[in-house]
């Protein structure tokens, strides 16, 4: 029998990796009706296999929820990918970003489920006025030179708490008005069901993740000139302040339903193969649209060299400010796909410990591969989660601890054999770059070329 | 003092010093620059040339001086805006960005003025498309001049080192300069690259309409193409003159050889 | 020919750092540092024998940091590498002295083989040995890991050698975890010599063993005292040894430049190996205290006092020995006041604050050397 689970297993790892290639492949073909159907055709099949038929569902639940967490973990991964794998900044901060992620976008269902309006509103307005000062203020401390890094940061701090502030007096002011539509609990309103619920989670993702943006460029601003190492002991202790706020969530914070340490139950599940697919996408799509374009490579080259950048007139502080910011963005639009999707949420899954998970899967598919990231995130959750948690299971209540005694040395056999990760810098299909070809017109120019040809 | 002296000023250094701690790396450095000069800046090791360098383009921020390019002063502007207002340079020790392509590491030059927004890259909007195609154009047509064609798509780290040398050049002209900063391009050459190498910086000089300032430690180099030499020693210019009056100085000699030879010469 | 004029002194103006709106900056510390100052000081002024009790606990917290502090500023400083396994070598350390009392009763020995000795001389005797064993088992854990881990990685990018660090730290971690190990459980700590604590209330009185001493007394034990005269000696030995020995002035020279130490024949691997078994030792040391003062171990103990130590390790100045220590002394009191006063929980974010805020204002720290020429 357990032969037979790993044949399984394997078989399944190897679908997986031939679904990721089959999309990455269809994506890249230039017809966009070519590509929309080639979406459409992938989404289905993963979809026809969740299906109930009578008793028969080709892809039992165990294997739909690794499908789903690897979907969130995808997003999660990419972000870290981009923050260190393409800009170079070691960063231990992405399991905080998706725990707040998670917590906001849990947050804002739960209470419009509950017949509460405020988390949506606050948040609402709270990220947009948010952004909007935070670029204002930033526009301004680029027309006025030379400001530190300390003024900067108290002005966005001020500047934050300011719309943190009108946020709460727009959710106190607007929360009547929903009142009646959202109804209790028991008996949802016009707007806690259906489509409108539906319409309330795609917002409760966009804004977590943009939450968790705005969060990280709080940080980012006096964190990201630290350099290197001390970039990642500061990101990682933002990791556990996340943590213990989480546990305290009900004291230190004044949110009585995350139910501090004991976890936040009865999260609406609101989370579909359609959404995760859907988000899993669209986050592929941004970052390779983004990596393959000039800010790409101004990103790629602060990794590089960064005195060299400086002297090709590329603005460090930015760029590594914008791909902290979009990374963290990723991981809270992954968080909340991973709260509705399991609908519980435990500060114990968000400790910093599991934190190091996806910067293992980054490291493994490749510093700055997004496919190997792709993939690995995949072949990790079922290698590792399933397989692997399946195998250990008869040592009995042991098996999570040799988990993670077994992670540590297959990271440390790969930094010492294969530091550049397993795929490397590989990309399939779509996130490929494009191949500038050789031109066959001669340049008039290049006649009088003193130059040697190579 | 230039041979060209009615051209505007390019560069205007005044006073300009800079201690590391209590070692003084530059100490009272002068130099003006005249649109389209190729000056050149030579001294022993460690006389402080590379930290003007870096004085120059921002990188540390002097302790006392004045810098002003191209009629505006540089105090208190960060390194890339510096450079983005007409400065390019490259290194003595090569610093290509070494895991991109050779067409990528052209490209990044052009990032400052690429003429689309992120929110295009993100949509895939037309004008990305075609400020994308243009700007691609231009960094192959840069390749082609330094005869780097065929080989945009290989990694700057496999390249040979003279191929190298010839990216970095390629990848600070088109960043459009004014000036161009070059520190020991001639390093770890063969002679016949070395005469390739000055045909190369005579023809960007005047194709580009560029002013060129030279770091060199190669006598023939430095005595072949510039017009005007500033030597420096323990972090101070120790003389200035045209190639001639510079053999014939007795502290260069002094400077470059030791007290006694200086004597003895 | 032209001879360069020496130019007539034209002493411009010092050039100013990036100075505008630098206020505001200053003003939100200023603010913040009031802030802390009112609220230590309201509460000193109305309860001054808590305050006491906190600073004490502060000390004793701050003596321990700075033993682990050691061992991450003298391997930052010689390798540029953040130690992340040097807080399980201090776990080690703690779990090596509970087996040796426990399974093997080794603080008893002195007494069972000489029976006639003092009981006293014995029991000091027997903890030494006991604390010795632990630093000699933590210096053959650090030496290995360096030799497997770090020593391959030593020209690889600086990050993998951290993500290296971090493994071996995990596989300490969990290794210690299984069953067969450490076991994943709190561990009550079976000390080597009792606790004696006393208390000051007009004169100082022995606590008695099972009560609770008298309200508004001010107490302190033995192991405070014995953790900040360990504390004292390491540091002055450290001391000694660096500015005084031959091995001091390699390692020195080690930090300075690797390459060029090489050139005057240094065996900079075995610099390195030394130092790091140097800084295991006193995170044994360290371990074994910790243990003592605190009675209750399990295999993570070390992940957030490795972490707080290696952030007074910045606060003091990467590099510096004085400066572990100190910045040491002033996370314990950070960390003490912040759950006396605040609220426990946020005893772990202080510290972090701390280094954001350290590395913002001083990035080299309070000792810290000044800029340095780039290459």
């Amino acid at each position: 029998m357990e032969f037979g689970f790993l044949v399984g297993s394997i078989v399944k790892i190897l679908a997986l990796l031939a679904y990721i290639y089959g999309i990455l492949w269809v994506m890249a073909q230039p017809s966009r009706w070519v590509k929309a159907g080639g979406l459409i055709v992938a989404f289905g099949v993963v979809q026809l296999g969740l299906t109930k038929f009578g008793n028969f569902q080709i892809l039992n639940s165990f294997d739909s929820g690794l499908l789903f967490q690897a979907s969130a973990m995808t997003m999660v991964a990419l972000g870290l990918n981009l923050i260190y794998g393409f800009n170079g900044q070691f960063s231990l901060g992405q399991w905080g970003f998706y725990g707040i992620g998670a917590y906001t976008a849990a947050d804002i269902t739960y209470r419009w489920v509950n017949g509460d309006a405020r988390g949506l509103v606050v948040i609402a307005v709270g990220t947009i006025l948010g952004a909007v000062i935070l670029t204002g203020i930033n526009k301004l401390l680029n027309q006025i030179r030379g400001v530190p890094v300390m003024s900067a940061f108290t002005l966005y701090l001020i500047g934050s708490i300011a719309a943190g502030y009108v946020a709460v007096m727009a959710g106190k002011l607007l929360f009547p008005v929903f009142q009646p539509l959202l109804g209790t609990n028991l008996e949802p309103g016009i707007l806690a069901t259906g489509i409108p619920l539906q319409v309330v989670f795609f917002l409760a993702v966009i804004l977590a993740g943009v939450f968790a943006a705005e969060i990280s460029f709080l940080l980012g601003v006096p964190v990201l000139t630290l350099g290197s190492d001390y970039f990642g002991i500061a990101t990682l202790g933002f990791t556990i302040v996340v943590n213990v706020l989480m546990v305290n969530s009900d004291t230190i914070l004044p949110f009585p339903e995350m139910k501090g340490g004991r976890g936040m139950v009865g999260i609406p599940k609101l989370t579909t193969w359609f959404w995760a697919f859907f988000f899993m996408i669209v986050v592929i799509v941004i970052m390779r649209n983004i990596l393959r374009s000039s800010t790409g490579r101004a990103i790629m080259s602060v990794r590089e060299d960064e005195t060299a950048a400086k002297a090709m007139g590329i603005d460090i502080a930015g760029s590594k400010l914008m791909s902290f910011i979009i990374g963290s963005l990723f991981a809270g639009m992954g968080g909340a796909i991973y709260a509705h999707f399991i609908g519980f949420l435990s500060p114990g899954s968000f400790d910093f410990l599991v934190g190091f998970n996806p910067l293992i899967i980054v490291v493994f598919g490749g510093l700055g591969s997004m496919t190997g990231t792709i993939a690995a995130s995949f072949g990790w959750l079922f290698f590792l989660e399933g397989l692997l948690r399946v195998l250990l299971g008869q040592m009995g209540t042991e098996a999570p601890t040799w988990r993670y005694v077994l992670y540590p040395l297959t990271l440390l056999l790969l930094m010492l054999i294969r530091p550049q990760g397993l795929l490397g810098t590989v990309e399939w299909g779509f996130l490929k770059a494009k191949e500038v070809l050789v031109r066959q017109k001669p340049k008039p120019a290049s006649t009088d070329t003193p130059a040697v040809q190579a | 003092m230039e041979n060209n002296t009615s051209s505007p000023t390019i560069l205007k250094v005044e006073g300009l010093t800079k201690y590391f701690g209590g070692l003084g790396a530059v100490q009272n450095f002068e130099m003006v620059l005249k649109q389209g000069d190729l000056n050149g800046l030579i001294g022993p090791n460690g006389a402080g040339k590379t930290t003007v360098f870096n004085l120059i383009t921002g990188i540390y921020v002097p302790t006392r001086g004045l810098i002003e390019f191209d009629g505006t002063s540089t105090a208190g502007r960060e390194p890339f805006e510096i450079t983005r207002s007409g400065i390019a340079r490259t290194f003595q020790n090569i610093r290509l960005f070494s895991n991109l392509s050779v067409l990528d590491n052209v490209r990044i030059a052009y990032h400052p003025h690429a003429g689309y927004s992120l929110t295009d890259s993100v949509l895939r909007t037309k004008r990305f498309y075609v400020k994308e195609d243009e700007l691609t154009e231009q960094a192959l047509d840069f390749l082609a001049i330094f005869g780097l064609e065929g080989i945009q798509n290989e990694l700057a780290k496999n390249l040979p080192y003279g191929q190298q040398r010839r990216v970095e050049i390629a990848r600070a002209l088109a960043a459009n300069p004014k000036l161009l900063l070059l520190d020991e391009p001639a390093a770890g050459m063969n002679p016949k690259e070395i005469i390739e190498l000055m045909d190369l910086i005579h023809f960007i000089h005047d194709r580009f309409n560029l002013t060129i300032l030279l770091i060199e430690h190669q006598m023939r180099v430095v005595m072949g193409i510039c017009r005007y030499i500033t030597v420096m020693d323990f972090g101070q210019v120790i003389a200035r003159g045209n190639p001639k009056e510079i053999q014939a100085n007795q502290r260069v000699v002094e400077a470059y050889l030791g007290k006694g030879a200086g004597h003895a010469a | 020919m032209q001879q360069v004029s020496t130019p007539s002194q034209t002493t411009l103006p010092l050039v100013k750092p990036h100075t505008r709106l630098a206020w505001v900056g200053q003003l939100f510390f200023i603010v913040l540092g009031l802030a802390v100052v009112y609220i230590l000081g309201k509460n000193l002024i109305s309860n001054p024998t808590l305050f006491a009790n906190i600073f004490i606990s502060g000390l004793q917290l701050g003596f321990v940091y700075a033993m682990i502090a050691l061992g991450y500023t003298m391997v930052y400083g010689i390798v540029k590498l953040i130690n992340f396994a040097h807080g399980d070598v201090f776990m080690v350390g703690a779990f090596v002295s509970f087996f040796a009392v426990t399974r093997f009763n080794l603080h008893q020995w002195p007494l069972a083989v000489f029976p006639s000795i003092p009981p006293m001389v014995g029991v000091v005797i027997g903890s030494i040995s006991v604390i010795i064993l632990s630093m000699l088992i933590c210096i053959m854990l650090a030496v290995t890991i360096e030799r497997v881990a770090y020593k391959p990685l030593r020209d690889a990018p600086r990050i993998a050698a951290l993500i290296t660090a971090i493994g071996v730290s995990f596989f300490l971690e969990y290794f210690g975890a299984l069953n067969f190990v450490f076991s994943p459980r709190f561990i009550p700590y079976e000390r080597p010599f009792e606790v004696v604590a006393w208390y000051i209330k007009g004169g100082i009185h022995q606590v008695v063993p099972g009560t609770q001493p008298p309200d508004g007394s001010i107490t302190f034990s033995n192991i405070l005292l014995i953790i900040m005269l360990a504390s004292v000696l390491v540091q002055i030995f450290l001391q000694f040894l660096v500015k005084r020995t031959k091995i001091g002035v390699a390692m020195r020279a080690a930090s300075y430049d690797k390459q060029a130490a090489r050139l005057m024949g240094i065996d900079v691997d075995s610099v390195i190996s030394f130092t790091f078994a140097i800084g295991a030792a006193f995170a044994g040391l360290g371990g074994v205290l910790y243990a003592i003062a605190y009675s209750s171990i399990w295999s993570q103990l070390g992940i957030l006092p490795g972490l707080k130590a290696f952030v007074a390790a910045v606060l003091g100045g990467i590099g510096s020995i004085p400066g572990a220590f100190v910045g040491a002394l002033i996370m314990g009191q950070a960390e003490s006041m912040t759950m006396g006063y605040i609220s426990t929980p946020m005893r772990d974010a202080v510290a972090f604050t701390i280094l954001i805020i350290v590395l913002l204002i001083r990035p080299t720290g309070i000792f810290g050397e000044p800029e340095k020429e780039k290459a």
